[in-house]
């Protein structure tokens, strides 16, 4: 069985860390995951950049709508994720906009440039 | 209580502190009632969390805490006072509902854009509105607002009693702002934020506290963006400082002099700040509106993209500097632009654009620096002497005289 293990924190209490306590917080969370690579039990790991520079798309009925900053509905469950490589904001707002076309109804997307990415170790 | 403990309270602390002291001062509407509760409220969760763990929301908390324990205060000195002053415990009614509003985000944003925009006052000289808000919002100590200006302690506590006092006077609108002023309070305080990085920024190479004032800038611009998350010129706010900050440890050498951009060592560039920049600038695009911090955003979005100085796109630049000239007219912006130009048109081309600007940037340090440059590029050995001489006289700080004087030595080395 895959898992997903999601990520939340207070971000104005992360953003406030120093340089060398941010460093320090990545380093021993890699030392965590390091033999699960080598294990080939620990797949992608991001880390996101902040809400401000998240965009969310929200399904209409008719047009979806390009909001700026991050999903903010309660009503609605974190269900899924997407990595995408693109050149902007722009090209990725046109693949999110096919997925809202696929997958018509409720329901929101939420952009997030991602600031480090390890890609991990997976079976095939 | 442990190390650990007092680190993530203090980061929990700090985070919350904007919101909570902002809520505090619409109760108490006084500055320092509402620093004093916060103040009491820290207390108590120094000693409370340590054993219960932090709050679902520590700003809703603390608030709540530093309220009771302001109104507490209040009622004490009522009994030596005459009468209790009902108008300053107003909005207090019905502590346990109110909570749950305070959670709303709408509430918060008008709590600290007023806060935030109170700082600002037009009275007050742009030094104590910068104090004020690093000393009120960031929460900053009048010890290190004082060695960052490089004033005395006791002076900077003085500036900033005084500035409260001023601010006191004058009173405060506590109603809720309308669109047109909420967004007039919003121009008013990216100014001062922006005011407030250039402070740390054009001098970090003497203080010790190198970049305080920049971090300081960099989390309230977010904190602003964070309210308002669709104003394309808060994006361009953040992104423009984000990748100027990322410079930061490439910008001087081991003397504290300073290191052109041209000569910087681009693997000292802080990528993930380039690359949040980046993000935000690509943001702001979509609203095609663009602004003043959009445009100097995207000039420096141009030197971080080019790998080697070299590769700089200066005809880019250069077409934005013109839109930024028709945004703002100023001799400053034409003056920035006749570097671009000396690059694409030559030494002769930017001197011709700048020398009708003597008039009104004779007193300006890089207007004689640059004229100094241009005037070395093109032959004219003299009058560029004189021209240093001009700008090491009207120079700000240390390190850009010590700049000057290496244009001035190699000045004689070119004349022998």
């Amino acid at each position: 069985m895959l898992y997903a293990i999601l990520c939340y924190n207070d971000e104005a209490a992360v953003s406030g860390w120093s340089k060398s306590h941010d460093d320090k917080v990545m380093a021993d969370l890699l030392a965590v995951q390091k033999p699960l690579v080598e294990a080939v039990k620990m797949g992608p790991v991001a880390r996101l950049m902040p809400t401000t520079a998240a965009t969310t798309l929200r399904k209409t009925a008719g047009e979806p709508l390009v909001l700026d900053g991050p999903f903010a509905e309660t009503k609605e469950q974190f269900l899924g994720f997407y990595v995408l490589d693109a050149e902007s904001l722009e090209e990725v707002v046109q693949v999110v906009r096919n997925l809202a076309e696929a997958n018509p109804g409720g329901g929101s997307y939420e952009i997030r440039p991602v600031r480090d990415f390890f890609p991990g170790a997976m079976p095939t | 209580m442990n190390e650990k403990d007092a680190n993530w309270i203090g980061l929990t602390l700090a985070g919350a502190r904007p919101r909570a002291i902002a809520a505090l001062y619409r109760y108490f509407r006084d500055l320092d009632m509402a620093e004093e509760a916060f103040q009491e409220a820290s207390l108590r969760a120094l000693r409370n969390w340590p054993r219960n763990g932090p709050p679902r929301d520590p700003a809703a908390w603390l608030i709540l805490v530093g309220r009771n324990s302001g109104i507490d205060a209040i009622r004490k000195q009522a009994r030596f006072d005459t009468l209790p002053e009902e108008e300053r415990i107003s909005d207090t009614s019905d502590a346990e509902t109110d909570i749950a509003d305070r959670i709303d985000e709408a509430h918060y944003r008008d709590d600290i854009l007023r806060l935030l925009f109170v700082c600002c006052h037009p009275d007050l000289p742009a030094t104590q509105q910068m104090a004020l808000a690093l000393r009120i919002v960031s929460g900053l100590t009048v010890p290190q607002i004082a060695r960052a200006f490089l004033v005395s302690e006791a002076a900077m506590e003085q500036r900033i009693t005084r500035a409260k006092a001023r601010i006191a006077k004058s009173g405060s609108r506590f109603q809720t702002p309308d669109a047109v002023e909420r967004s007039e309070r919003v121009g008013v305080v990216a100014a001062m934020i922006y005011l407030v990085f250039n402070e740390g920024y054009s001098s970090s190479g003497e203080r010790s506290d190198t970049n305080t004032f920049a971090v300081e800038a960099i989390r309230l611009g977010r904190l602003l963006l964070g309210l308002f998350p669709a104003e394309p010129e808060l994006m361009g706010l953040l992104a423009l400082m984000l990748i100027q900050h990322s410079r930061d440890a490439a910008r001087f050498n081991g003397n504290g002099e300073i290191i052109l951009l041209d000569d910087q060592d681009r693997g000292l560039w802080d990528r993930d700040m380039i690359a949040e920049g980046l993000a935000l600038i690509d943001k702001a695009m979509r609203h095609r509106r663009p602004g003043i911090f959009q445009i100097q955003a995207a000039i420096a979005a141009l030197h971080a993209r080019a790998d080697r100085a070299e590769n700089t796109d200066w005809e880019q630049i250069e077409l934005l500097y013109r839109t930024l000239e028709t945004l703002q007219p100023s001799p400053v912006i034409t003056l920035n632009r006749a570097v671009a130009v000396s690059r694409i048109a030559g030494p002769q081309a930017a001197l011709d654009l700048i020398e009708p600007l003597s008039d009104v940037l004779g007193n300006y340090f890089y207007f004689h620096g640059l004229r100094g440059g241009l005037l070395k590029d093109l032959g004219r050995i003299d009058e560029a002497r004189t021209a240093f001489g001009l700008a090491i006289a009207r120079a700000n700080t240390t390190a850009e005289a010590v700049h000057i004087r290496a244009h001035l030595d190699s000045l004689e080395q070119l004349g022998t």
